[in-house]
């Protein structure tokens, strides 16, 4: 696939997680627009993944640690009939199956539920761990945010993974240096992202998270690292795609009203044209 | 009278693994460090390529065995009580529970009878935190052949599960005949003056008291409930309607444990007086187990005299 269809997808993505959050009236669209990119490419280049074949064993695995960001996920996950498009609309409604975070028992296509900051990177790691422990050639790929990884339990996971070498195993940290009370340096920096990873015995690379071709390249060379994990720190902008969102920590956890929401579409919706007339 | 022979529940634990991992090529055994403790070392031993120590790290040990659960294994994540139930409570809540997950949890080391380590390795709080979480089955054995028979029971239930063992040697109680089932309670011993509901190590102990009541004429049913959640209320129920008086005894703190399990269900369904015995709202300290138990009162003499007192 080229890098302008995978833009188109991510501009339907985009799209579609204005249109969840601003139905459900709450949720999360700025960091759901931080990973908009990089869930286009793991879903529809990176990993083998269909939803004909959903229970296929060998398929590889996503988990969402960073699970506030669940529209970006199920946005993807329509676009690659999971589930309808149509329902995304239901987001955080009382009788929805698409809840506020991932849960894997309601949502075809979703592997672990998660949210819950710090847990769904242990989840990735037993699961590639599993993967080893049966010769089987599936990958693991998790994405955290980098509040997230202000959680202990992140790096008690990176220890462990790292110790196990498990080279089937992708870590990707959105950093968009923004959570709820500020910017990260402020609140509590885990600065220097990149070298910590690397204390850690993962093979660490550093890309801009709205850089097909950097995405592409850091996933590639992943799957081409043996002998250690991959952690790939990708500078990202919160609220990528909608211009009065970006880099504005008060659309991390809150919806478009009405008016904000036109405005938002019809940004999107010129993105989009933008990509058809090239 | 020969000696009783008595075995710690986390060496049946240990053992049972073993039994079990040469039958399933899919059971896994998770531990933070502690294999030498937790029995999980005999696994470890005997099927090198399916034990993963996660090192002192108990809270990503949780995740990792969620993780290994959805990928065919069954995984059972060792550690102490207080650090399975107690600091990794939110991942076994969130990442175990409300996935309903396959993965079983052994808490060695429950309750004070712990010992010298003290306070800080003594949980009294596991059987309430884990009952609280919606599709947790809770088994607490009373002996050797109840343990081995709940690690069985656990591997082949479907969900995740709690088990609780302790770091003392307790008595056999039961024979090799005991048919055990997850969420039916046993009657040790019938009787009509009251009911005395024990678990875990204090069954024995409840049994012996029993008979000290007999001496004073009091006629004491005892009864097992190995299974905390889900709670085998109609037996409990039944024995209210019988005895009309019910005692809980347990190596717990009376606040949300099987006493207080009991009495949500009596309150409910067959409202009769239940009192309490238990750790009394106070944590415990270092020394021998048996001291420590007989200071808590959960000794056949602690038990006999509380009801004597009631």
């Amino acid at each position: 696939m080229d890098t302008l269809k995978l833009k188109q997808i991510a501009n339907e993505v985009r799209k579609s997680i204005i249109e969840e959050v601003h139905s459900a009236k709450s949720g999360h669209p700025g960091g759901s627009l931080s990973v908009a990119d990089m869930l286009t490419y793991l879903y529809f280049e990176e990993m083998n993944v269909e939803a004909s074949k959903k229970d296929d064993p060998d398929r590889d695995r996503f988990v969402l640690s960073k699970g506030h960001v669940a529209p970006a996920l199920y946005a993807v996950l329509a676009e690659k009939n999971f589930i309808p498009k149509e329902d995304l609309k239901t987001l955080r409604k009382i009788d929805s199956y698409l809840q506020g975070h991932p849960d894997r028992k309601h949502t075809p296509g979703v592997e672990m539920s998660a949210g819950s900051l710090g847990q769904g990177i242990s989840t990735a790691v037993g699961m590639a761990l599993s993967a080893k422990m049966d010769n089987k050639d599936f990958r693991v790929y998790t994405v955290l945010g980098d509040g997230e990884i202000e959680e202990g339990q992140v790096w008690e996971a990176a220890m462990f993974a790292g110790h196990k070498k498990l080279d089937n195993l992708v870590v990707i940290v959105d950093n968009n240096n923004l959570q709820i009370d500020g910017t990260i340096e402020e609140v509590c920096s885990p600065y220097p992202i990149d070298k910590k990873f690397e204390a850690f015995n993962f093979h660490v690379i550093n890309i801009d998270a709205h850089d097909f071709e950097q995405i592409k390249s850091a996933l590639d060379e992943a799957r081409a690292t043996k002998g250690m994990p991959t952690a790939i720190v990708m500078k990202s902008v919160k609220g990528k795609g909608v211009s009065f969102m970006e880099n504005n920590v008060s659309w991390h956890g809150s919806a478009p009203n009405d008016e904000q929401y036109e405005i938002a579409m019809e940004e999107l919706k010129k993105a989009g044209e933008a990509l058809c007339q090239k | 009278m020969s000696e009783v022979k008595k075995i710690a529940t986390r060496d049946s634990y240990g053992d049972m693994l073993v039994e079990l991992g040469k039958q399933h090529d899919d059971l896994v055994v998770l531990d933070a460090d502690l294999a030498a403790a937790t029995k999980t070392g005999k696994f470890k031993a005997a099927f090198p390529e399916r034990f993963i120590d996660c090192g002192i790290a108990e809270s990503n040990m949780m995740g990792v065995a969620a993780g290994l659960s959805v990928t065919g294994k069954v995984p059972f994540a060792s550690t102490f009580a207080m650090f399975a139930a107690g600091r990794a409570y939110e991942q076994v809540r969130n990442t175990i529970g409300y996935p309903h997950l396959n993965v079983k949890i052994g808490a060695t080391h429950a309750g004070i009878s712990v010992g010298e380590d003290g306070a800080t390795h003594q949980c009294n709080e596991d059987i309430a935190l884990m009952r609280t979480i919606p599709g947790m089955t809770v088994i607490n054995p009373c002996d050797d052949i109840e343990a081995k028979a709940a690690v069985k029971a656990a591997y082949e239930m479907e969900g995740p599960v709690y088990l609780r063992f302790g770091r003392l040697a307790v008595p056999v109680i039961n024979d090799e005949n005991y048919k055990f089932e997850i969420g039916k309670g046993v009657v040790m011993r019938e009787g009509t003056d009251l009911t005395i509901v024990a678990t875990g190590l204090c069954v024995c102990e409840a049994l012996e008291a029993a008979k000290m009541l007999e001496a004073d004429g009091i006629s004491a049913q005892v009864i097992n409930i190995h299974t905390i959640k889900p709670l085998d209320e109609d037996l409990i129920v039944e024995a209210a309607k019988k005895t009309g008086k019910i005692v809980t005894v347990e190596e717990h703190s009376v606040i949300g444990g099987l006493g207080s399990a009991v009495a949500e269900c009596l309150a409910e369904k067959c409202p009769v007086r239940v009192h309490k015995i238990g750790v009394n709202d106070v944590f415990g300290h270092s020394g021998p187990a048996v001291a420590l138990i007989k200071e808590f009162g959960l000794d056949a003499e602690g038990i006999y005299k509380n009801i004597k007192n009631m």
